[in-house]
């Protein structure tokens, strides 16, 4: 066995190859393996289902919050029809689920691919427009896609909404939050993997370079409308496979989540957990999420108060407002996000007793 | 044909309407090229800013109205101050994202204090400004917006032509680099331009809370609803955002009349889209013309 590396105390790097190194130590490997053998093995055995739930909703969140990232972080094109491109993996999955029976492990990532198509459709003016006009050129696809869902009756059953069969491999039932936490957890992974090698690859690379100067990259020979096209994709894909994921653990889906606030809260997840980083992405959604469902808990708890009840007022708005606050604050404060602040945290462990 | 007359009537009406809210965007556009997601919450602000001072502290209503502009001024001031002069210099997301992050905190302030209700306002405009043509009729309401923003149309047009301070505007949103060396004080330009956004606002929400009542909802999807205008009116544009808001007006009204009431509210974005790509600047915005 090799020698353990550890970081060094300057900047060695002699090859592109130790440039590209996802860990830079062999510290980095083993903790995160200790870290996925904790998940996989402990957590799904030992915390309540309420917990597993949270744990879940984190897990989808992150994937299409990754997703999102790899379009805004990196490319540099500001989507705000995310929540629609969700909505439309969960509903691709749902009905090919309920019309044509097929099974799960082919409609989840045909629901991303669908929705890949969707994405490319949309982030077609991304052609002609950049900045502030794309952005609402997304704002536009979200409020069409949310209309065709809602008004495509014969397909969707409109606002009726429609109830998923729980996934099923062979004999063994996919059901219950310890068995989703696996299925979510395990494309968690393989998502974050994928994500991780295509921003070391050729492509990632041109998404960077469209991202910082997109008249240079064009100079420097790269189809900058072909790599946002492909960037829109793979972002949407993620969204949808994140939605198809999330239809069938809700079981029943209907249109109403899929909003501009959904979409909101994805970028809300990118900017909070670090643009332009992977694990940022997920950090971001366990903020988002657990922000959530504090507030939730939080609201309800004032509601019981019989002293605020009793002056009539409806803490229920209280939650918007701390959302808003959240954003606002990161950005002004940390606008590199979550990611920023872990990497101080552990640079000043690293550091420590001589920081400079 | 009555019905067309009536249609097209009621289609002009309500793009004033959206006209008259695009203004105030277009103003902050205009100076600091900031797309500002908060618009449809400084509409609800003034609306409910008045709906106060008239309702509960019982003044009247030139008083009330003259207290909500100064009060939206200051407000827009505080904004720009605390929220949006960090952010000079940085990048668009960040600048996008902040007036979302702001529209919610607004939005969820508002309904912790006025609650999600519809509320309407004592009737004072006096009925002979409604207008009678044959069998169409133009409510007072209408007629009073007409007026009003006719009168903010010539008054922003000689601001901007005119005065110093208009002219410090178009040049700090032209070249803002160019501009401070000039001598331009731009942070005091983006502050005035966001307290005059404001204060426009402000009075566009209580224009549309005479016509529609007020209702945190429903204001500020009418933030959203003046993303098409202003992109088809030209986005830096005040007289474009006017005219874009009657186009989309007069398309939401025939729609609806003619085609289907639940198409009404995607035609905007969908016509949206078709202008983003055929012609991206707007009828009347200013062109940057640039190749990659």
């Amino acid at each position: 066995m090799r020698k353990l590396s550890f970081h060094p105390c300057g900047n060695y790097r002699e090859n592109y190859a130790q440039e590209l190194n996802i860990f830079e130590t062999d510290f980095g490997r083993v903790s995160l393996g200790i870290f996925l053998a904790l998940l996989f093995g402990v957590a799904p055995f030992c915390l309540s289902p309420y917990m597993l739930y949270i744990l879940n909703t984190i897990g989808i969140a992150a994937i299409a919050a990754i997703g999102l990232n790899i379009l805004i972080g990196y490319t540099g094109q500001i989507s705000l029809g995310h929540g629609a491109f969700f909505g439309v993996g969960a509903y691709a999955a749902a009905i090919m689920a309920t019309r044509w029976g097929v099974g799960f492990y082919i409609a989840i990532p045909a629901a991303g691919i669908i929705t890949a198509l969707v994405g490319m459709i949309i982030g077609i003016p991304s052609g002609r427009l950049k900045g502030l006009y794309l952005t609402i050129a997304t704002l536009a696809g979200q409020f069409i896609i949310e209309y065709v869902l809602i008004q495509w009756d014969s397909l969707t059953k409109g606002t009726m909404g429609i109830t998923l069969p729980s996934p099923q491999i062979m004999h063994w039932q996919i059901a219950g939050d310890k068995a989703f936490f696996f299925l979510i957890f395990v494309s968690l992974v393989l998502m974050t993997w994928f994500a991780v090698n295509i921003i070391r690859s050729k492509y990632g690379r041109a998404f960077i370079a469209i991202r910082d100067n997109d008249r240079a990259a064009e100079g420097m020979g790269i189809p900058i409308f072909k790599y946002k096209l492909l960037s829109f994709g793979i972002s949407s894909f993620y969204a949808g496979f994140a939605g198809a994921l999330w239809a069938y653990y809700m079981v029943s889906i209907t249109t109403e989540p899929f909003n501009l606030g959904l979409s909101v809260e994805y970028i809300a997840m990118v900017i909070i957990g670090g643009m332009g980083n992977i694990p940022g992405a997920i950090f971001g959604a366990t903020f988002i999420t657990l922000l959530n469902e504090f507030l939730r808990f939080f609201t309800g708890v004032l509601m019981n108060v019989p002293a605020i009840a009793s002056w009539g007022l409806n803490m229920a708005p209280l939650r918007e407002f701390v959302f808003g606050l959240a954003i606002v604050l990161f950005i002004l404060i940390e606008p590199k996000g979550l990611a920023e602040i872990w990497r101080i945290i552990r640079s000043s462990f690293r550091l420590w007793p001589f920081s400079y | 044909m009555e019905f067309f007359l009536q249609l097209l009537v009621n289609g002009v009406c309500v793009g004033l309407l959206y006209g008259i809210s695009a203004m105030g965007f277009v103003m902050i556009f205009k100076s600091s090229s900031v797309l500002n997601f908060a618009h449809g919450e400084l509409l609800a602000l003034g609306a409910f800013f008045f709906l106060t001072l008239v309702t509960w502290a019982k003044l009247p209503v030139f008083v009330a109205f003259a207290l909500t502009l100064i009060g939206c001024f200051m407000l827009g001031f505080l904004i720009e101050r605390f929220f949006l002069r960090p952010l000079i210099g940085e990048k668009l997301i960040f600048v996008i994202m902040l007036t979302v992050g702001l529209a919610a905190m607004f939005k969820g302030l508002i309904l912790l204090i006025w609650g999600g209700n519809l509320y309407t306002y004592p009737d004072f405009l006096p009925q002979t400004m409604g207008l009678q043509f044959g069998a169409i009729y133009i409510s007072p309401v209408y007629s009073a917006t007409l007026i009003i923003s006719v009168i903010f149309l010539v008054l922003f047009g000689l601001f901007f032509k005119k005065s110093a301070q208009g002219i410090y505007m178009r040049s700090v949103a032209d070249n803002q680099k160019a501009a401070l060396s000039l001598g331009v004080h731009v942070r005091r330009v983006f502050a005035l331009s966001w307290a005059i956004a404001a204060m426009v606002a402000s009075m566009s929400g209580i224009v549309l809370g005479i016509i529609n009542g007020v209702n945190v909802h429903d204001l500020s999807s009418i933030g959203l609803k003046v993303f098409p205008v202003v992109i088809l009116g030209g986005l830096d544009s005040i007289g474009g955002a006017i005219i874009g808001g009657i186009i989309i007006g007069l398309l939401e009204t025939f729609t609806a009349g003619y085609l289907s009431t639940s198409l009404r509210d995607v035609v905007p974005y969908i016509v949206l889209v078709f202008i983003l790509m055929v012609k991206p600047y707007g009828l009347f915005g200013l062109v940057e013309i640039e190749r990659v």
